[in-house]
């Protein structure tokens, strides 16, 4: 994949408007933006929600600079010295590359391999329950393009697109005019299930409100009134069984019904098996009609990054490299559970803030071994990384490849210019460092741990 | 559940999301993340007010917020992703890779 897409580079003083510009920061990957820049500043953003807006308009506030151990340094010795940490490390960790394009994910990957490290990626803290009940069942889904043009039934379960992903519902799931609904909103029935009101209530027909932590009793119930079971009892989960039987009717009639769901599912009590019960009643469903469902992924590229990881691994997240070849295993090689034990020796986190991000005790562990940190701005990892390697940002000053939401593979243009390589190429040079240093001497690969 | 116990969602809000571009440090920012909405029925049953602080105490952590009135259902508080939401987290999986970041038991008290 070429680093730099086929874009023009205009000369640097002029002002000029890019279009078709893909915006890197929800999962919606919206492709129609309209970038002016002026005097390598972005000035407007046409088409964007307010998320998106922000994400271009403030790419030049906060941006990290290149540090060792706290001081300034040159980015040449925080790679130098940032290889030689993860070719000395026993047992290193690769996470973040939730915001990068698929060349510099490809990269991580080559270099977990090398150095025996565990690879791990945001959709461990966000949807790995999805992926898991996936692995388990299968699922019926759809792309967004085809919601777009058929779903006359969409039930947003335990996400909050109104706040989370601004546009889907004027470009996928609501208001906009598709083939066979081109009344948009007019013919489509929007249900909103969740444990409290949010935003997204105002745009939906109907809410639904559940008891929290009871999901997968509420979709069981649901499942078994698909199959036309009577139940005993008055309620499930807070809902009137009366209320679920009414449900249950609306998505048999529906033409087209699909499901969104979002970490309301994949973050409570039951994880990867309130899922399972998901995609099953979808399943069920198809009985009768046709029925989606499909996972409101949040940041930008973290599909790509599964994607990457499942094409050259076989494993979507979670992987350990340490043998040479890639194991997968939840509660072994996830992220929050290595941190959590305190088995990593040194952590790489690109593209992705893993501090910010997780549960407060993690972050101690991460802050007592060597901790590398590439990323263009500063983020509560880079304040307390040994090391800090900027990048040129995603989709912002590096092109490159991403993943939908749907799996729809978008090219990030490069918009501006950056005095810092890209994620790619960091990682590139990381890898050839590191080649060097185990192949000193005879050439010979060292032992492990002995860098 | 005694009368001082809530069910804790976190999760994004739009204000949280724009303003971290701004940068963590933004006042903006930190008033966001430190902001628990909760129902004022439940916030005058424990004799606090709309905009006072509260302690909120969880098996891993407490923290220091803001209280807000929305139109939550009473017994659940919410409070945006951030570092101060993160600091109620257990890293805690049940073996399958995911923390439990919604729906978890807490305690909210007056502070101070
Ligand atoms: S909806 Fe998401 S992808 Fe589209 S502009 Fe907003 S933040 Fe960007």
């Amino acid at each position: 994949m070429a680093e730099n897409v086929a874009v023009k580079e205009p000369a640097v003083k002029e002002p000029y408007v890019m279009t078709g510009v893909v915006c890197p920061y929800c999962g919606v990957t919206c492709d129609d933006l309209e970038v002016r820049v002026e005097n390598g500043k972005i000035t407007e953003v046409k088409n964007a929600c307010v998320l998106g807006k922000d994400t271009f308009l403030h790419h030049l506030e906060g941006l990290s600079t290149p540090r060792l151990y706290g001081k300034p340094a040159t980015v040449d010795e925080c790679i130098d010295a940032a290889s030689e940490i993860l070719a000395k490390a026993k047992y290193p960790l690769i996470y973040g590359l939730d915001s990068t394009e698929l060349g510099a994910q490809r990269k991580s990957i080559e270099l977990a391999e090398l150095i025996g490290a565990n690879i791990d990626h945001t959709s461990s803290v966000c949807h790995a329950p999805s992926y898991q009940a996936v692995m388990t069942v299968g699922i019926p889904t759809c792309t967004s393009g085809e919601t777009k043009n058929r779903a006359d039934l969409v039930i947003f379960w335990g996400c909050n697109p109104a706040e989370a992903h601004p546009r889907h519902a004027t470009r996928y799931s609501v208001t906009v005019k598709g083939m066979f609904t081109p009344k948009g909103k007019k013919d489509r029935m929007v249900i909103q299930v969740d444990v409290r009101p949010t935003p997204t209530t105002r745009i939906a027909d109907a809410f639904i409100q559940m008891k929290p932590n009871s999901d997968y009793e509420v979709i069981s119930a649901l499942r078994a009134l698909v199959k036309g079971h009577e139940l005993q009892q008055a309620e499930v989960g807070g809902i009137p069984v009366d209320e679920l039987k009414a449900l249950v009717e609306k998505m048999k009639s529906a033409k087209f019904g699909i499901v969104y769901w979002g970490m309301g599912l994949t973050q409570t009590r039951g994880k990867y098996m309130n899922l399972v019960a998901l995609l099953k009643l979808a399943q069920d469903l198809n009985q009768f009609t046709k029925f989606s469902c499909a996972a409101m992924r949040g940041h930008g590229n973290v599909v790509g990054m599964a994607q990457v990881l499942t094409w050259q691994t076989g494993f979507p997240f979670h992987v350990n490299m340490s043998r040479g070849y890639p194991r997968f295993n939840p509660g072994e090689f996830s992220v929050v559970d290595m941190l959590a034990r305190k088995e990593v020796d040194a952590a790489l986190v690109i593209a992705g803030d893993a501090i910010g991000n997780f549960p407060g005790s993690l972050a101690e562990h991460l802050k007592s071994i060597p901790l590398i940190a590439i990323d263009p701005k500063e983020s509560d990892t880079t304040r307390v990384a040994d090391i800090v390697i900027p990048s040129a940002q995603g989709a912002i000053a590096a092109g490159g490849m991403a993943y939908r939401m749907d799996h729809i593979p978008l090219m990030f243009k490069k918009v501006v210019d950056s005095p810092y390589p890209s994620d790619r190429e960091i990682l590139e040079r990381i890898i050839a460092k590191i080649k060097a240093i185990k192949s000193r001497g005879n050439g010979a690969p060292a032992p492990v741990g002995k860098g | 559940m005694p009368d001082t116990q809530f069910i804790l969602i976190t999760g994004r809000s739009t204000k949280q999301g724009k303003s971290v571009h701004l940068g963590k440090e933004a006042q903006e920012y930190r008033d966001e993340v430190s902001t628990l909405q909760m129902n004022l029925k439940d916030i005058e049953a424990l004799g606090l007010q709309d905009g006072v602080q509260a302690r909120v105490k969880s098996n891993y952590g407490s923290i220091v917020v803001t209280l807000k009135k929305t139109d939550i259902p009473q017994g659940i508080v919410f409070i945006p992703y951030g570092e101060l939401s993160n600091a109620l987290i257990g890293p805690d999986t049940q073996a399958t890779g995911m923390p439990d970041s919604k729906g978890i038991t807490v305690e909210v008290e007056r502070h101070g």
